[in-house]
């Protein structure tokens, strides 16, 4: 659930309150945007992504908010985490998307649960292109 | 004051099949709008997912063969390979025509990956598409209600401007696409609170049937108190009571998933990840950079220490059931009105199993396309009747009683008991489903009797009992087990039941076996440019 908004960093932009698919924040006339609807947060982590000022940060906690310090939080060096990771913005091509390898992933663990004699660990390549993860 | 807008083509819902619809429907030539309850690239749960597109070369034929015919035994009789083959088709040439917007990675070997997208990215992408189409796309719109001409056909739809004083918008159209996907039951599946089967109860107000309603026994897994509905990594998982002793669970699937729930009917399940080869854990925040969030936050390293977790229903967003699509076009039984995605019924595409990523989404991709098209081909027809379109809105919004104010508390917590806890939604029994039918009418005659006004929760409210009422109904006539559907007290499945089931009623609900279809129609395969 969102937490913080570090009103020093944020640029008033108000990127959060038009891509919040919740419908958490409110704009202000003067100043950042408000938080005014936190329990209505999904935890889906896009404002974080859209957020080039890294001024905001989501709890991993989605039945309830938590109370989290800025500070804390900031030495954590997990602010930035998911659009940096993600490569948006200044960090496009810093850390290349390789989502594509989920399949490989599925088709691995498959082949070690039917060859107990192969270490997960070891590279497996073929196998059953036709097998259905049930991943999203 | 309504703001009241003209549109040929009107598009509810702005996920990946709206989203395709729209692009469609502007390629044929039709000015479209889209109208999203939250915002059209971050709304719905492929924004937050990673979508693997179902995905086999033309060439050899035979791989889509094979691809199909695995399917179908999989899907136990409720699966149409005509339309297999044709969502194959339609995802294999136009996925790939998104490159301008989205950067197609190359693998380790060089090739190009089309099938496995990154949510955040796609949506991003889809937006930047319809936005450079000149489709109007209105953020924070939710719709509430169809609006109907008085011969029935479909006139447009009415909601509300969330971001504007809840003011009210209307807008008429020459045909209108529900996209507005399914629902988790507001569990905690990642990225689903704004899915909340509204398009189910709009089309059943408007006189379409629901199929495949009983298939929402679907459950997904995640760090307990968390959403991080991503499974990918729990392919290595090995699991653990609270007393230490590894769980002898059966390999990753369906069979883990109730493996699991019943260990955790029992008590707290832990988990470790240190099975996952060492090149994925150095590669995970790059594979799905939302995984490690939130491991890193809470100070987990999820590959040495053990973690509690939890499942969240899928209802039928991996789940199957949706409103019926009549013919080849997505169109449904009410004219003018079209159905996308997991808003539409998906037995024919999956079976009875659930389509996971990838069938969904190669049917939201192609049924968004064939749904676009023949919307705008609808809003070419000159309307039979004249005079002002009527709300066909009820529950939730216009009381059949004296109006009140509901508390939705006891709502949410029916539907958590009902629709989301193991015994009721999972082992399924006649008598805990009667038990859940009776809960579901009770807080359904609340808000229809009693509930006023536009108030976006009441009506989604509405929406979600709609759906679990359908759903209750379509388990307890489905005296057996098939697929994602299971009956402790019927555990077997049964030819006769071989078949696939409507639903609908908003009030009263009612539930009727489709006559078997032949399957020797012959569908055509084509493409988009």
């Amino acid at each position: 659930m969102i937490s913080l908004l570090l009103a020093d960093r944020c640029t008033a932009c108000n990127v959060c309150v038009r891509i919040c698919p919740a419908n958490v924040f409110d704009a202000h006339p003067q100043g950042p945007p408000e938080i005014a609807r936190p329990g209505d947060c999904q935890t889906c982590f896009h404002c974080e992504l859209y957020c080039e000022a890294d001024a905001l940060y989501v709890a991993p906690d989605c039945d309830q908010s938590v109370t989290v310090e800025a500070g804390a939080v900031l030495a954590g060096g997990t602010v930035g985490q998911y659009r940096r990771h993600s490569g948006w913005h200044e960090w496009e091509g810093a850390f290349p998307n390789e989502q594509w390898l989920m399949e490989t992933v599925f088709r691995r663990a498959a082949e070690a649960a039917a060859r107990p004699d192969v270490r997960p660990g070891s590279p497996i390549e073929g196998g059953d292109r036709t097998m259905r993860a049930q991943h999203l | 004051m309504t703001a009241t807008a003209r549109t040929d083509v009107l598009i509810i819902g702005g996920g990946m099949a709206g989203a395709w619809a729209a692009i469609a429907a502007t390629q044929a030539g039709a000015s479209v709008t889209l109208v999203e309850k939250g915002y059209c690239g971050t709304s719905g749960v492929t924004a937050s997912a990673g979508p693997g597109h179902w995905w086999v070369p033309p060439d050899p034929a035979s791989a889509r063969q094979e691809a199909v015919a695995a399917r179908l035994r999989a899907g136990q009789g409720l699966g149409d390979g005509a339309w297999m083959h044709r969502i194959l088709d339609l995802t294999w040439c136009t996925l790939p025509t998104l490159a301008p917007e989205y950067r197609f990675p190359q693998t380790d070997d060089g090739a190009t990956n089309y099938r496995a997208v990154r949510g955040p990215e796609y949506m991003r992408a889809l937006r930047a598409r319809i936005d450079n189409l000149g489709v109007r796309v209105l953020d924070h719109h939710p719709a509430l209600e169809l609006l109907a001409w008085s011969d029935g056909s479909i006139a447009g739809a009415r909601g509300i401007r969330r971001q504007h004083g809840n003011s009210a918008w209307e807008i008429h159209a020459g045909a209108v696409v529900l996209a507005a996907g399914g629902t988790a039951f507001l569990s905690g599946l990642l990225g689903s609170r704004n899915n909340t089967g509204d398009g189910y109860l709009m089309a059943a107000e408007a006189g379409a049937e629901l199929s495949g309603m009983e298939f929402t026994a679907a459950f997904t897994i995640a760090p307990a108190r968390s959403n991080m509905t991503r499974t990918m990594s729990y392919s290595f998982a090995t699991y653990y009571d609270v007393d230490g002793r590894e769980l002898n669970a059966p390999p990753y699937g369906p069979a883990q998933t109730r493996f699991l729930a019943s260990a955790l009917q029992n008590g707290p399940v832990l988990c470790s990840l240190h099975r996952v080869p060492d090149d994925i854990k150095a590669r995970l925040h790059q594979i799905s950079p939302n995984v490690p969030l939130v491991f890193d936050r809470w100070g987990i390293d999820p590959f040495r220490d053990r973690f509690e977790i939890t499942l969240h229903t899928d209802g039928t967003i991996r789940g199957l059931g949706g409103v019926k699509t009549v013919g080849d076009d997505c169109e449904t039984a009410v004219p003018g009105l079209f159905v996308a995605g997991d808003n539409a019924a998906r037995e024919h595409v999956a079976g009875a199993i659930s389509g996971g990523g990838n069938v969904n989404s190669a049917w939201a991709l192609s049924s968004g396309l064939l749904a676009g098209r023949a919307a705008t081909a609808r809003s070419r027809r000159p309307r039979a009747t004249s005079g002002h379109p009527i709300g066909l809105g009820r529950a939730g919004l216009l009381p059949s009683g004296s109006a009140r104010p509901i508390d939705l508390e006891p709502v949410e917590a029916t539907l958590r008991r009902e629709m989301r806890e193991f015994d009721r939604a999972l082992f399924r029994s006649a008598a805990g489903l009667e038990a859940s039918r009776r809960t579901l009418d009770a807080a359904w005659q609340e808000i229809a009797a009693h509930a006023q006004g536009d108030n976006l929760k009441t009506r989604e409210a509405a929406a979600l009992l709609a759906t679990a009422r359908w759903s209750v109904a379509s388990a307890l006539t489905r005296r057996e087990s098939r697929g994602m559907h299971l009956r402790m007290d019927a555990t077997e499945a049964r030819d006769e039941f071989s078949k696939r089931l409507l639903s609908g009623g908003p009030d009263d609900v009612w539930t009727r076996w489709e006559n078997p279809v032949t399957r020797t129609r012959q569908v055509s395969v084509e493409a988009v440019s």
